[in-house]
Parts: C-alpha cells; structure tokens; sequence
C-alpha cells in the first residue's frame, strides 16, 4: 500500500502550490490517474480523506481522472486506446507501440481560496 | 474578501523520486556499474539467486548487494557470507524501496563495482512504482507462485526489462504452464527478456550470468 507515501507527496505539493500562490486553504485536488500508474485510485481516496485532516486541504475535495492506455503504433502509425493492459495495435495487431498515456500518476489542478 | 482561483499545476506525483534515480543512473553509469532491481513476492528466490550469482561471478567481477527488507538482517548476512559486501535497508514498515534510500547509501557503495543489485522489499505490487535508478529491472515469478500471475501484476510486468521464472526444477510437480506465463508476460510486455531458472539444479543460470556480462560490456562500450 504504497498509496500512502504517494499522497504524503502530494501533501508536500499542496503545501508548496498553496504558499506560492498565498492561499489560506485548498478546495478541490485533481489528479489524473492512468490505469498503468500503479496505484489504486480507491486507496489514493482512502489515504488522501486521512490525511487532509489539519492540513491546509483539510475540507478540499479530491477528483481522480482515470486515463487509458494511449498507444501509438510505429508500425502503422495509428493510434489504439483500451481500458485492459494489452500491448497490440488495434488496428494492424503489431506490438511495437509506444505508451503515449496511461502511465501518469499527475497532480493537474487545484482550486485555491485566497483572501484580499 | 475571499477569493477562488484555480490553479494549473501538472507535478509528477512521483517527480521527486524520478529525480533522484536519475541522478543515481546517471552516477552508476559512469562509474560503469550495471545495476539490477530485482523484484518478486517473497520467498519467490531473490536472495538464493544472488547467492548463485555471487558464486559464478565473483570473485572475477566485483558485487555488491543493496538489501530491502522490512525488518531484520537476514539476507544482507547470507550475501556477506558468500563474501560479498551487501548494505541492509529495513524500511520500517514501508512496502517498497524508494530512490533517496539509495542515494543515502550511495557513499558506501565502492565506485569500483562491476555489479550493484537490489533485492528490493517482497511485494509484486508497490515497488514497481518506484524507479532506483537501476539500469535492468528483473521481475522473479517462481513456479509454485502460479501462471496466471503476470496480468494481476502489470506494472511489474510492463516496467520489467526481464522475467526470471525460478524454481524450474518444481514445475514438473505443479499445474504451472511456463509457455502461459510467458505468453501473458509478452503480451503486456513485448520486450521483456525470459530466463527460466533453477538454483537447486543451476538449470538456466548460465543464460543468466551470460545476459549480465554482456549487458555490463555494452554499459562499458557506450560510456567509455
Ligand atoms: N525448489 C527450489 N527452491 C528454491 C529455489 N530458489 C529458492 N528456493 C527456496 O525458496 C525459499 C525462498 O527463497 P529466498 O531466496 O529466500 O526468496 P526471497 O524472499 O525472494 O529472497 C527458500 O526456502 C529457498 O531455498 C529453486 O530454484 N528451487
Ligand atoms: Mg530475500
Ligand atoms: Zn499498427
């Protein structure tokens, strides 16, 4: 449950986003999330609900965007996208493919409350 | 008044991490040290193939062994007693190895090595996540473990440079189908190099020791 260490990261990451653009307090997390990042987004959820406690995100709201497998093939230069973890080329079966998405595991945005 | 604004970020969860085993690579590989990860779940024969390891290789080539464990000495002590240096890591509790252990060992490691592994902590799941700065990963799947095992595992699988099946010299008791395994395991991975091996029987080991001395010459060749 690796989960854990991964979200203390994030925590270090909210903390710093949250004082460079002097805000009081985080609303919303989102995080994309590709089905090859390695991680299981329930326990992201989990471990994120006890951890914000008395933090700067303590009443923040986590969004997690799972991404596909984007492949590109460099046979036939087209493009497959699939939910399951096989490395085939829809389109002409060729397994020389390069992983264009779905191994990120990215904090993409926050929402911030700034006082004037 | 308060504000809401919303705020880009796009950070690597994992970025710092990444950032240290890059620059532990890029270290090693100056230092023309070939440096293996090996993951498995425990008891699949990381530590007894090191010991195989540690007796063809050394003493012509110089080994250490890096140790991930959660507690305990046990197998830097069975490395040593090949008499090879190993450094333990008890991680405490933590399922994984990350690259700052690494790096807080690095001082230790002798810039002269040829081979640096890294038993890294018995799990098939959350190591898989976290980049050493190794050159080779190698994934162990021993026989008794099951042949459908490489697709409840795909980040181990697909992040692998190889598949070492251990424990050859069980398979004729079990319902395992290496010829499965291998088919899953290419399917996720259709780079991966496969070794199947014995260190009862040493059957496949010197396919082993041959892929290993070869990829430490091409280190060498193109860092020179
Ligand atoms: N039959 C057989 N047993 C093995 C082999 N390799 C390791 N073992 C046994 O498997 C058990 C676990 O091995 P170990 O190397 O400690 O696994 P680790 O937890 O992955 O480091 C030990 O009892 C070993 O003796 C093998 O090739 N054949
Ligand atoms: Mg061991
Ligand atoms: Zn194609």
């Amino acid at each position: 449950m690796h989960e854990l260490s991964i979200v203390a990261n994030l925590f270090e990451l909210l903390e710093e986003q949250a004082k460079e653009a002097g805000a009081q307090k985080i609303t919303l997390v989102k995080l994309k999330v590709g089905v090859l990042s390695g991680v299981v987004p329930e326990l992201l959820q989990t471990a994120f609900d006890i951890y914000k406690k008395d933090t700067i995100a303590t009443e923040a709201e986590l969004i997690i965007e799972t991404v596909p497998l984007r492949l590109l093939c460099h046979q036939c230069h087209q493009e497959t996208i699939r939910d399951d973890i096989v490395f085939t080329c829809a389109h002409c079966g060729s397994t020389r493919l390069e992983k264009k998405e779905g191994t990120e595991l990215i904090l993409e945005k926050i929402e911030l409350e700034i006082d004037d | 008044m308060t504000k809401r604004k919303e705020r880009l970020v796009l950070q690597d969860l994992l970025g710092s991490n990444k950032k240290i085993a890059n620059e532990i690579r890029e270290k090693l590989i100056q230092q023309g040290i070939l440096t293996a990860n090996l993951l498995s779940s425990p008891g699949a024969g990381k530590t007894t193939l090191l010991e195989k390891l540690a007796k063809e290789l050394s003493p012509a080539y110089r080994l250490g062994v890096i140790e991930g464990d959660i507690e305990t000495q046990r197998d830097a002590e069975r490395i040593r007693a090949q008499g090879i240096p190993a450094w333990q890591i008890t991680t405490g509790g933590a399922c994984h190895l990350e690259a700052k252990m690494i790096g807080n060992l690095f001082p230790q490691i002798p810039p002269d090595l040829d081979f640096l592994f890294i038993e890294n902590v018995g799990n098939l799941v959350c190591p898989a996540s976290y980049d050493l700065g190794e050159k080779l990963r190698l994934v162990l799947l021993s026989s008794p473990e099951g042949d459908d095992k490489p697709k409840k595992y795909p980040k181990a699988f697909t992040t692998a440079d190889c598949l070492v099946i251990t424990k050859a010299d069980l398979i004729p008791h079990l319902p395992f189908d290496p010829a499965k395994v291998i088919q899953e395991a290419l399917e996720l991975n259709p780079q991966l190099k496969i070794f199947t091996i014995s260190a009862l029987t040493g059957e496949g080991i010197q396919d082993l020791v041959a892929f290993l001395l070869q990829q430490l010459q091409e280190l060498r060749s193109s860092h020179a």
